[in-house]
């Protein structure tokens, strides 16, 4: 693979907050066109990433590379450029909550482009259409949207300039199923109708499962491993065990789900209660239990 | 303890609110008693100081939970603690496996936490969490217990030290950020962003005429009627013009509409940016190319920057007016004559002076707005806190830059 197909290079990335180190001498590859998902468990340092990525945040040291080009040298005027290549979509939406949705989503063709205000509205128009709003919805406050809306606006505004690139921050967080699943349908379409390279931070494994190429998985302030779902299941890793294989409910080996069991199945009026200090015995056919002190 | 080897039946009845019967306690036999009634944080009553105190249970003995009814936290709580303070090894009979597992937790728990790191039964989930945790609280005892005062007084000092630099550094950033664009946008003045100035001029400006007059008038009648007061002493009763004329000019009008438009218009600045903060609105900003200062800073500096000298004229007019209305009915000087002295004898550099420090005032409060905003972290408090910050630092720092502005002009002889 030459260094063409790469849309963003990250090389011996290190994030620290005073003492704290969120990533130390992180890699990290995203290939031209692909869905690349960042997962990890909750305080891996994966929103950190994410912006770092586009520029919200300056890592502590090492490089990362944006369409080729070093991220830390960029002068203003490719700064502007690499800006308007790019589509983001954050977390919580972040609309402008003053404007409309069709002013949210005409807004980076306001401020980038020299089209005039009836072309900007009727291209926010089929932008937010595109992304399953009605056209009534384009004359709403954000505020009046709900959570499945608010995703969609925002993902709209992320494509209003046809961008290369798209970062998807927790695109299905705080969604019901039906609406999680929606927007991983959207998702999908649009990398198939752009073909964009998206790189998108979540833990929802429907969406690892049915959107990502590849996964990236962070832990112990690195990627751990970079690879497809259907590989980082059988992977030995713990981190990784724990977070994928558990999780899909074919390894149901964790205590928890033991204990429930246990407790489900114990129909009897009286079991083993064992202190926690001496190991869990079977339960014998005797009907008390001794407490602990 | 004789009575406790009794077989009598020892009950505890509480008053409860619950349809479920009152939790209780009751010895069958020697070994074994037996638990009756709703063990819950309702039906519980005062079931706890009671065993705390009488009941006594030692030795191995049985708990029967045939009648019990419910069981939960605070009730497996009580229980255990009662068991613990006796030294009481129980043996649970009867009892749904739902209750019984709650017992279990409650020991599991003052296990845990009576040796966090040991419990080599204990789930490893659980000791990952857990142990962090421990160690954490580990380390604020003994920062809170094993420092003497004086020690605890000094890193106070240091720690609001190094706020106070931290925030200056970020002001001076702050600053010299919003300087850059400022002059970037003067290169390229078809960049202003004219609706948002207008915008920001009708709301900080135009809406604030009523209070601004109201508080300046107010301040003219008092300015006024004190002076009358004295001046009347010495038969000097015209020197009230010049009083209300230089006072309310110079100080009283350019003062208290800064201090006005800081409580009205400098909070809103904050809590506007601070929220956009919170809902990733700057960020998006940030992110789709659009500069915040550019599009949120700079225009509220310039509406302030308009509005504020012309509502400092407004209340020189008002806070005379109000003057005159005192002198009139104080002092017997009419209309006609106070404007007449007024015009030969206030200095027409009184009123470039009053409406040239509104000028800074502008800048000030709608900086320190906007900075304060800017320094909110992810969260409802923050905003709160930002907000009120922004208030009084921006009343202080009027206050502040017109004393110093005094100084500099007596020194200057203006």
């Amino acid at each position: 693979m030459t260094n063409q197909d790469l849309v963003i290079e990250m090389r011996g990335v290190s994030t620290h907050f005073g003492k704290r180190a969120v990533h130390t001498d992180l890699d990290l590859e995203v290939r031209r066109g692909e869905i690349l998902a960042i997962a990890g468990g909750s305080g891996s340092g994966k929103s950190v990433l994410l912006r770092e990525m586009i520029l919200l945040q300056k890592p502590s040291a090492g490089l990362i590379k944006i369409f080729g080009d070093d991220i830390a040298s960029l002068d203003e005027a490719a700064t502007h450029h690499l800006r308007q290549r790019w589509g983001v979509m954050f977390q919580k939406g972040g609309l402008f909550s003053a404007l409309t949705v069709r002013e949210n989503v005409g807004l980076p063709l306001r401020e980038h482009t020299a089209l005039d205000d009836k072309m900007i509205d009727a291209i926010a128009d089929w932008k937010l259409s595109l992304t399953g709003l009605e056209p009534d919805d384009g004359v709403k406050l954000p505020s009046a949207l709900s959570g499945g809306m608010v995703k969609r606006a925002a993902l709209a505004r992320a494509l209003s300039l046809d961008p290369e690139l798209l970062f998807l921050d927790e695109p299905t967080s705080g969604l019901d199923p039906a609406s999680a699943r929606g927007v991983t349908e959207l998702i999908l379409k649009t990398h198939a109708l752009y073909g964009l390279t998206i790189v998108m931070v979540t833990h929802d494994l429907d969406l690892l499962w049915r959107a990502s190429d590849r996964v990236a998985v962070l832990g112990e302030g690195r990627v751990l491993m970079t690879a497809p779902m259907a590989e980082l299941q059988h992977n030995d890793n713990p981190i990784v065990q724990e977070y994928f294989v558990d999780a899909r409910g074919d390894g149901r080996t964790d205590a928890r789900s033991d204990a429930h069991i246990q407790a489900r199945g114990q129909t009897a009026a009286t079991s083993p209660l064992s202190a926690p200090s001496s190991a869990p015995s079977p339960a014998p056919a005797t009907t008390a239990a001794p407490y602990g002190r | 303890m004789p009575w406790c080897a009794s077989t009598l039946m020892q009950v505890w009845c509480f008053a409860y609110a619950e349809a479920m019967n009152a939790a209780a306690l009751s010895q069958s036999n020697d070994h074994e008693w037996k638990l009756t009634g709703g063990w819950t944080v309702h039906s519980l009553g005062t079931l706890g100081q009671p065993l705390d105190v009488d009941a006594c249970a030692h030795g191995d003995i049985i708990l029967n939970g045939e009648k019990l009814e419910a069981l939960d936290s605070a009730g497996a709580w009580v229980l255990h603690v009662w068991l613990q303070r006796h030294g009481a090894a129980a043996t649970l009979q009867h009892w749904p496996p739902r209750m019984q597992a709650l017992m279990e937790q409650v020991g599991a728990y003052t296990q845990l936490k009576a040796e966090p790191k040991a419990g080599p039964n204990a789930e490893p989930q659980a000791q990952q969490n857990a142990e962090p945790n421990a160690k954490r609280s580990d380390n604020n005892v003994t920062v809170v217990l094993t420092q003497p005062p004086l020690v605890r007084l000094l890193a106070n000092i240091g720690r609001s030290a190094y706020a106070v630099g931290e925030q200056a550094l970020a002001l001076l950033t702050f600053t010299g950020q919003t300087a850059t664009t400022a002059l970037n946008l003067i290169r390229h003045p078809t960049r202003i962003r004219w609706r948002a100035v207008l915008h920001n001029i009708q709301i900080g400006g135009f809406e604030a005429l009523p209070i601004v007059g109201l508080t300046a008038f107010l301040l003219g009648v008092v300015v006024a009627y004190q002076g009358a007061d004295q001046l009347k002493n010495y038969g000097a009763n015209i020197f009230v013009v010049e009083l209300v004329g230089y006072s309310m000019l110079r100080e009283f009008a350019p003062l208290i509409t800064a201090i006005i438009v800081a409580g009205r218009s400098g909070s809103a600045f904050s809590a506007q940016i601070g929220t956009m903060v919170v809902t990733d609105e700057i960020d998006a900003l940030r992110t789709i190319d659009i500069d915040p200062t550019e599009l949120l800073v700079l225009p509220k500096i310039a509406g302030l920057l308009i509005a504020l000298p012309l509502l400092t004229v407004f209340a020189d007019i008002c806070g005379v007016f109000g003057g005159m209305v005192m002198a009139r009915s104080q002092l017997g000087i009419g209309f006609y004559e106070f404007l007449d002295r007024f015009g030969r004898e206030v200095d027409g550099s009184a009123f470039l002076v009053g409406v040239g420090k509104s000028l800074v005032f502008a800048v000030i409060i709608a900086g320190v707005g906007c900075f304060q905003g800017f320094r909110t972290v992810d969260s409802a408090d923050s905003v709160g806190r930002q907000t009120t910050t922004s208030v009084v630092q921006s009343i202080f720092l009027v206050i502040v830059v017109d004393a110093l502005f005094s100084v500099v002009f007596n020194i200057l002889n203006i």
